[in-house]
């Protein structure tokens, strides 16, 4: 699915990423734990195609060279970023926000977009599904919404566009346990053989509800150790300097 | 056509030409260019008497220079004022014998004019240079007293009418293009809809300049008698030139008691190209008066096109209890300028209006909302409430607000907010990972942006006006 060979990144000289490897294959999750400011976003960042950073190496998904992709192609092709912080587009109603994403995706893949009516019933199915309030649908995109509010949404997305690679960026990060439910279900419903998961979290809680395939940690720019989910629980007691 | 010339038609569609004979007065501006546009229109000497009142006071009047967008000095003597397809020397009765060039010119444009083809519940009236070439609707709208035709049909036929309203809201005197207009305008659309009648359907005037070196003066009015309704549209395309032309035109509206006029603009001049090469000046001056009590006008523009926009909708609210609103979407992009806005005279007790402005600017464009809302000592308890928001796009364009408020009525209410946004990096990049492209993205939040101003717009136009903010702003990000 998603193969990282040598990947370093610079921001204004300064080096983040410093030949990170790490290959995840279809049906896998991995999970990755590092200390604030290791470098957890960035990589996700460039998976995703942001702009500004400076890069060397290279990526394979799905068997295509991921930096010939732009970035709307890159989530045409199936890759999902739940952002860490999502954004505020005032104005945007939700709805129609992830009515003309999902479209936009179905278009690219030649599937048949929805109307009005058809979009309606899947979002509201999905919302009842994972259980999250489908009065979000109708508020201008996050804004104003709690930072749990924001978190269901990028999971709500989520299982709208099924997207084959998701790489969820700290989305347990100043959740309750509820809404930690909610975005682990939200997971473990789409979690198939066909479908790989990369998720960046801080804290190993996520993974009680979550049992990861792999657990790696970051540090210093690239993976120092890599194990299973009692890694997790080992890092939980001990901390990063000890590991 | 030349392949640039195609080339360049994928950014504006509607800039081809037509290619057609054509009538012209002299170039030039001077009394014998009057003449021969009163005379071409077989007009009442009135009228004519009118134009050169218009025509003497203008010797004495000065181009004003206050506006944000600058522009070479335009010279009046080298502009043809009256342009006509040959075929108009005697308006054809009907649509038959219109010249088949015609009918295509507004199939491409998407009004068909046919019967058969026509535009459900819309009636329109085409202008095309200098001439209205057909009016849809016309007997259907008389048998409820509804008069919707041409201000040159109207100036024959329903000559007191005209007389009694025409300058009767922007006076001859009263600043340099409009006086300019009053001399020597030559067409567009008039509207009386009689006591208590709700006008059934949309009218609609769309404005087509073809011609080269000629200046558009259009003219339109709109009356609405005691207790009645309408709702009007106008819509402008132009064909893409390296020259500027100027389409200068006065607007005038009059509501009588409990009467109603909704007016809506959608304007899409041509632009000028991505260098700010050609384009229309689009200096216009539209007026309403709010003249009976508990009368109501509302302005709604959606301006997207045009070199240079200049115009500022205004009310007049003298009847006690009027209201008048404007809502405005001004999108600017690659070199286009626009400095336009309202002014809201309170005059009469209770009256209430209402602004809502959305300027947009991409490129190295440069917009500016300019407004002015004036309380007269009398006009107690008015209210006004102003919004002025701005969006910018990318670091090379420019917003202006420029709110003035005269008041002189201590039980005002005045409220004004504005805001300044940009479209960050970030948020496109969202977008762009749930699978939109730069324009789409672009498209869908300046589309939210200025919900509440498409929101005004009658349902048969607003999903148009939404593509076309969409299009206007193609190629302002990445
Ligand atoms: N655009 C940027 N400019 C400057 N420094 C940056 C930028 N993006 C990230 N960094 C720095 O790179 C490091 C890694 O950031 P990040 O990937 O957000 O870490 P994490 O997500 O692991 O907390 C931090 O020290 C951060 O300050
Ligand atoms: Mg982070």
């Amino acid at each position: 699915m998603l193969k990282i060979n040598n990947l370093s990144a610079k921001v204004e000289k300064k080096q983040i990423l410093n030949s990170f490897n790490l290959e995840i294959k279809s049906g896998e999750v991995h999970a990755i734990m590092g200390p604030n400011g290791s470098g957890k976003s960035t990589l996700a960042n460039i998976l995703s195609g942001k702009k500004g950073y400076e890069i060397s190496g290279n990526v394979n998904y799905q068997n295509k060279d991921l930096f010939k992709l732009g970035i709307e192609e890159r989530a045409h092709k199936g890759l999902f970023l739940a952002f860490q912080y999502p954004l505020e587009i005032p104005g945007v109603n939700t709805s129609n926000f992830l009515k003309t994403s999902l479209n936009a995706i179905r278009k690219s893949n030649g599937k048949k977009e929805l109307d009005a009516l058809e979009f309606l019933k899947l979002v509201k199915s999905k919302a009842t599904e994972l259980k999250i309030d489908e009065k979000i649908l109708n508020r201008q995109l996050n804004v104003g919404f709690s930072g749990g509010e924001k978190k269901k949404n990028e999971i709500l997305q989520m299982s709208l566009f099924e997207p084959k690679m998701i790489i969820l960026d700290e989305t347990d990060s100043g959740l309750d346990i509820d809404a930690l439910k909610i975005v682990a279900n939200g997971v473990n419903n789409l979690r198939n053989k066909e479908r790989s998961f990369l998720i960046i979290t801080h804290y190993q809680r996520l993974l009680d509800y979550i049992k990861p395939d792999f657990v790696h940690i970051l540090m210093d720019g690239k993976i120092i150790k890599t194990g299973c989910s009692e890694l997790a629980l080992e890092l939980e007691k001990a901390g990063y300097e000890k590991i | 056509m030349r392949e640039k010339e195609l080339e360049k038609l994928k950014d504006y569609k509607y800039g081809f030409t037509t290619d057609i004979e054509n009538i012209k007065a002299p170039k030039g501006l001077n009394k014998e260019v009057i003449q021969f546009i009163s005379n071409i229109k077989k007009e009442p000497k009135w009228m004519l008497e009118w134009r050169m009142k218009a025509f003497n006071r203008l010797q004495n009047l000065k181009e004003p220079d206050w506006q944000k967008p600058k522009y070479p000095k335009i010279n009046y003597q080298d502009l043809y004022y009256y342009s006509a397809p040959k075929s108009f020397k005697n308006k054809p009765k009907n649509l038959d014998d219109l010249d088949p060039k015609l009918l295509e010119t507004y199939n491409k444009l998407g009004i068909p004019l046919q019967e058969q083809k026509r535009l459900n519940n819309i009636a329109v009236d085409a202008v095309f240079d200098s001439v209205s070439v057909a009016t849809t609707f016309k007997e259907k709208l008389n048998e409820k007293g509804i008069i919707f035709c041409s201000i040159s049909e109207a100036i024959q036929k329903h000559s007191n009418l005209v007389k009694k309203y025409l300058g009767s809201v922007i006076p001859l005197t009263d600043h340099y293009f409009a006086t300019l207009n009053s001399a020597v305008f030559t067409d567009g659309s008039f509207v009386y809809v009689p006591k208590n009648i709700r006008c059934p359907m949309e009218l609609s005037t769309y404005f087509r300049i073809n011609a080269s070196d000629t200046g558009q003066f259009e003219r339109t009015l709109i009356i609405a008698d005691e207790g009645s309704y309408v709702s009007y549209l106008e819509g402008c395309t132009a064909p893409m030139r390296d020259e500027n032309q100027l389409h200068a035109a006065n607007v005038e509206l009059i509501a009588l008691d409990d009467a109603e006029i909704k007016y809506s603009t959608v304007q899409n001049w041509y632009p000028g190209d991505k260098d700010g090469k050609g384009g229309i000046y689009n200096f216009v001056t539209k007026r309403g008066a709010c003249r009976g009590k508990n009368s109501k006008i509302s302005w709604t523009q959606v301006e997207t096109g045009s070199a240079i926009t200049w115009k500022y909708p205004s009310c007049i609210l003298q009847g006690d209890n009027s209201v008048g609103e404007f809502y405005s979407i001004a999108i600017t992009n690659n070199y286009q300028k626009a400095d336009t806005g309202t002014k809201m005279i309170h005059l009469g007790k209770n009256t209430k209006s209402k602004i809502i402005s959305k300027g947009i600017s991409a490129g190295k464009a440069d917009n500016t909302y300019r407004g002015l809302v004036d309380i007269n000592s009398k006009a107690f308890n008015s209210r006004n409430y102003t919004q002025c928001d701005s969006l910018l796009i990318g670091n090379k364009c420019g917003a202006h607000t420029i709110p003035y408020i005269k008041n002189k009525n201590s039980s005002a209410n005045i409220e004004h907010e504005a805001t300044t946004s940009k479209i960050s990096d970030e948020q496109l990049f969202y977008c762009n990972q749930r699978g939109l492209n730069q324009e789409e993205a672009v498209s869908l939040i300046v589309n939210g942006f200025c919900k509440e101003v498409l929101q005004q717009l009658p349902m048969e136009f607003a999903v148009e006006a939404q593509k076309l903010v969409g299009i206007s702003l193609e190629g302002s990000v990445g």
